[in-house]
């Protein structure tokens, strides 16, 4: 006979943060009224320490089977829970998590009582949901201990340098036929002074020499399956491809200048961009009685609405090279705001003020117009349009994202924000990781950044694909895919087409063509067990019965 | 740290560990020790805008969970009076008035260094009445007044409110202090005090000290009570603050205080603009900045839409002086660049956006560990390798390097921690 099912619900009050907008008295009174609840406990924080031990005294002298915690969401805080359910003795996938504060107190915060109600349906389909799981044990693989590096720029060749440093074997694949990136375009570093392309060199040469770095310049990445420890890599060269394994790829694949065609009347001689101006600096033909520069040309305006973040930092650069170069030229610099944050680049802007850069605010709504020999602007302090006298006119343009960038999101299935940018895992908490495990970035590939920056960045990444390679083994989640009935599946193949992850394949068994799911690629999203027709496939911990449960739940009128 | 010898790839350090007076392995993190903890403490965490108990935790999520004993304010070991309540109400057994300071001594490959930063004393600005007007704060302290476990529970409270809040609490304890001592002297004498108050008025109470005495008493009552209904009055008619000013640059790009620009504070403003907005849909926003740096992934995007759908303003324009109205009102004078006029504006409350400063500590680590700081007192670093500092195997990451913003840090975290990989990778290897 099964085992009586016990739950215990756990109500977290999360400080104010939800006791302050649903009753949370209420809810802890409606949970006894629950089937299958024995216990039921509200907590001022059900993740501090106290909280986590009145869980664990409540498994043992409750008897406990199932858990329940009703608090904030489970992106955060289930591998907690799950893990205290561990240590006191209950398989970690008894538990499951209901999230009254996201969706409840946060968004009704004005409707107390409607707030409370929904609150109330959530944890009754919890508890619903909690009766039918059923334990699960986790996964592990053995890593392949070798990297992927995308891109050759100083972000690439940083990644690639550490991880190497550290013992493991980089594959550097660089699309052009030289390392470097966007540094062999530009003259001098900002503030070290470097010549970029020397610094450029010296690193490429470190890369080059390294026993540890296979690099692969002229190549493209063509191909990768297959899943963290375990990615399969076809690159090409040419006519020939090559293949081969890694447990971690880094995406440091950088982006690309506006051209700013159509703006301010550019057209590549006496309106140019920063980094043609730069390209006549390292050619020495810089020449020009005054400069006028035009910051955010092609940024923060209607159709591309980022601010570049660089570009303030790359005029002020080239305004003081001008000014040492030639302290008779006159420069100015027409600015929206002048993004020199931090200590190094507000010393920069101070310095370009000292040499004599004069600074002109305009308005996004009445913008500089280019004219032969001049260049006018409304001054906001004088209130009136001043002439600028102008032989070269230099356009500070955005870095935009690189043009791979949607191949290669499609080959890693990994995500792009709205300006084709790749988009890490969490803005503040993983900023170096993607979503999908394994796959790392830095550099421009995220957003546009500086050289320090992006060698930190890059530092990061490296630092950060090297704690699964350095663990050896992958421990994955068990909420995955599962062929719960070999029987019924007749290897149709209609579920190996939609998987987005590539973690199910046809193979042939003595019963005929049967999927096989792979179980440490799989992300458990559910797209196979809601595609077989045969109701072969299910997902542990989301099998049709649970959900159906909870949906049955939900539509039970509140007693 | 209080000593390091050796060099990179071998150093060694003692570092002190302060005795928290409560065992750590024992502590569970209930917190029955504080609720009964007779001696009160200005928060430091709430920034000063509420109370904590001399046994207490940073903040209630603060990691490990568990409870320090602050010794200056503690009744039995700061002060040498018989207490022990903490002792007593644990059942955990983890109280131990008796624990020293320890040295821990540590045997590394490399250090990193991720001291942090302070934030900027706005006192020192004469003109922004920091430590005169009550209801301007500093960027750190509105964000305790937003926050759902802060002082007020999230609500914008203006702090002249909170601090008549904490008068009327006075005025009440004294209140009834005073009535208790009254009412035992009218049951005493069986008459009641206002005979005793008019007889002592019209001088007809003859000699006695002690009907004297308690004539005294009753008229301190009764003006007492008078001050205490005129607060509650004033009280009941208080509201929240709902028109804000941020004041940007507090410190930051001014060359009287630190020369170079804080980084985050743009942002911050503009974040705690919206969730007051999202607290209340009434509250409106104007941050005063100089530029408004907004350069990170989707900031540009949250600013444009904190001006569309959260009510703030933004005002170019450097503040000149806040002033205080009869009714504690921040007063706003301030240069527009853009209309070219001197205005003054009325707030209910005024947040500074204070800079990021080197941590208190900093000078002396760097003394310790012989490492250069930069000109504006932070650890030094080369753009090249930012992570390294002027000592090979120590590394420094996020806002002891300078200030920068979450992802920043969090990203430098990981970096510096790949240099020091890097350091002991061949020992590492070498034990398998």
């Amino acid at each position: 006979m099964a085992e009586k099912i016990r739950i215990g619900v756990f109500v977290c009050d999360c400080g104010s943060n939800i006791a302050g907008y649903v009753d949370v008295k209420e809810l802890a009174e409606y949970s006894r009224t629950l089937p299958n609840v024995v216990y039921v406990k509200e907590n001022l924080y059900t993740c501090s320490e106290s909280g986590i031990n009145e869980i664990k005294a409540a498994i043992r002298q409750q008897n406990l089977n199932r858990v329940v915690v009703a608090s904030c969401t489970p992106r955060t805080h289930e591998p907690l829970f799950r893990g205290t359910c561990e240590e006191a003795g209950l398989n970690p996938y008894l538990f499951e998590m209901v999230n009254i504060r996201d969706q409840c107190s946060w968004v009704h915060m004005q409707e107390r009582e409607e707030g409370t109600n929904k609150a109330k349906d959530l944890i009754r389909m919890g508890v619903a949901k909690a009766a039918l799981l059923e334990p699960q044990e986790s996964i592990k693989s053995e890593m392949d201990p070798n990297a992927l590096v995308m891109g050759g720029g100083i972000s690439g060749m940083t990644a690639a340098l550490a991880l190497a440093n550290r013992g493991y074997q980089v594959f550097l694949v660089e699309k052009q036929a030289q390392l470097g990136g966007l540094l062999l375009k530009l003259d001098k570093l900002a503030p070290s002074g470097a010549d970029a392309a020397a610094f450029a060199a010296s690193q490429a040469e470190l890369v080059q020499k390294h026993p540890k770095i296979r690099l692969m310049t002229s190549t493209e990445v063509r191909e990768i399956s297959g899943y963290i420890g375990h990615f399969k890599v076809t690159a090409a060269s040419g006519g020939n491809r090559d293949q081969f394994g890694v447990g971690v790829i880094i995406v440091a694949t950088g982006a690309q200048v506006l051209k700013p065609h159509g703006l301010f009347g550019y057209n590549g001689k006496r309106v140019i961009t920063q980094l043609e101006l730069e390209d006549l600096f390292r050619k020495d033909a810089f020449s020009a009685g005054n400069v006028v520069m035009i910051q955010c040309a092609g940024a923060r305006i209607e159709e591309r609405k980022y601010c570049s973040r660089i570009c303030c930092m790359v005029a002020l650069k080239n305004a003081i090279q001008i000014k040492e170069r030639s302290p008779g030229t006159g420069v100015r610099i027409l600015y929206r705001d002048i993004q020199a944050y931090g200590t190094e680049n507000e010393e920069i802007y101070r310095r370009a003020r000292e040499m004599g850069v004069i600074f002109i605010n305009y308005d996004v709504s009445n913008p500089p117009k280019v004219e032969e020999e001049k260049v006018t602007v409304a001054h906001q302090l004088l209130g009136r349009e001043l002439d600028l006298p102008a032989d070269l006119v230099v356009l500070s343009t955005p870095l935009v994202a690189g043009e791979d960038n949607e191949a290669i999101s499609k080959l890693l299935r990994v995500s792009l924000d709205e300006n084709k940018f790749f988009l890490e895992g969490h803005v503040k908490l993983k900023p170096l990781d993607f979503a999908t495990d394994g796959v790392y970035l830095c550099g421009n590939a995220h957003y546009p950044a500086t050289v320090r920056e992006a060698i930190s960045q890059a530092l990061g990444a490296a630092s950060r694909a090297s704690i699964p390679l350095a663990k050896g083994v992958m421990t994955v989640e068990p909420i995955v895919s599962t062929l719960v009935d070999e029987d019924a599946c007749r290897g149709c193949g209609l579920c190996v087409a939609l998987c987005p992850y590539g973690a199910l394949e046809i193979v042939r068994t003595e019963k005929g063509r049967k999927v096989r799911v792979i179980p440490v690629a799989c992300k458990g999203c559910g797209v196979c067990a809601a595609t077989c027709y045969q109701h072969a496939l299910s997902i542990n911990s989301y099998t049709d019965e649970q959900i159906g449960e909870q949906i049955s739940a939900c539509l039970e009128a509140q007693g | 740290m209080e000593q390091v010898a050796g060099d990179v790839g071998s150093f060694q350090v003692k570092v002190r560990k302060k005795a928290r007076y409560v065992n750590e392995n024992l502590c569970t993190g209930c917190g029955a020790c504080a609720e009964k903890c007779p001696t009160m403490v200005v928060d430091v965490f709430n920034a000063g805008l509420g109370n904590r108990k001399a046994i207490y935790k940073y903040f209630p999520q603060g990691i490990p969970s568990v409870f320090t004993i602050d010794a200056t304010a503690c009744r039995q070991l700061g002060q040498g009076k018989k207490c022990g309540v903490c002792a007593k109400v644990c059942q955990a057994g983890a109280i131990d008035y008796e624990q020293k300071d320890t040295t821990v001594e540590l045997d590394v490959g490399a250090v990193v260094l991720a001291t942090g930063y302070e934030v900027f004393d706005p006192s020192v600005i004469p003109e922004y009445g920091y430590d005169r007007i009550a209801n301007v704060v500093t960027a750190l302290e509105f964000e305790r007044l937003l926050s759902a476990s802060g002082p007020t529970a999230g609500h914008l409270d203006r702090p002249s409110e909170l601090a008549l809040e904490r008068e009327i609490e006075e005025a009440q304890k004294e209140l009834k202090k005073l009535q208790r001592q009254v009412s035992q002297l009218e049951e005493k004498h069986g008459k009641p005090s206002s005979e005793i108050v008019r007889q002592f008025q019209s001088g007809g109470l003859g000699e006695s000290e002690d009907l004297r005495k308690w004539a005294l008493l009753a008229q301190d009552l009764s003006a007492l009570d008078g001050r205490f209904q005129s607060m509650t009055h004033r009280k009941a008619s208080a509201s929240a603050a709902r028109k804000l000013a941020f004041i940007q640059c507090v410190g930051s790009r001014d060359f009287r205080f630190n020369r170079f620009c804080s980084s985050y504070c743009c942002m911050h403003s503009v974040k705690e603009a919206m969730i007051a907005h999202e607290h209340d849909n009434g509250v409106s926003s104007s941050i005063f900045c100089m530029d408004l740096r907004a350069v990170g992934r989707g900031f540009e995007e949250y600013k444009l839409r904190g001006g569309k759908q959260a009510n703030i303003r933004y005002v170019r324009g450097r503040v000149a002086e806040i002033t205080e109205d009869e009714a504690q009102n921040p007063v706003i004078w301030y240069e527009s660049t853009v209309s070219r006029q001197v205005v003054h504006e009325t707030f209910d409350l005024v947040v500074l956006a204070t800079a990021c400063v080197p941590s208190a500590g900093t000078s002396d680590l760097a003394r310790l560990l012989r490492l250069e700081l930069d000109e504006n007192g932070f650890f030094k670093t080369d753009p090249l390798a930012p992570l390294n500092t002027s000592r090979p195997g120590v590394f420094v990451c996020g806002c002891a390097q300078g200030p920068m913003d979450i992802p920043e840090s969090v990203a430098q975290a990981s970096s510096a921690a790949a240099r020091a990989a890097e350091i002991v990778a061949p020992a590492r290897q070498a034990v398998g």
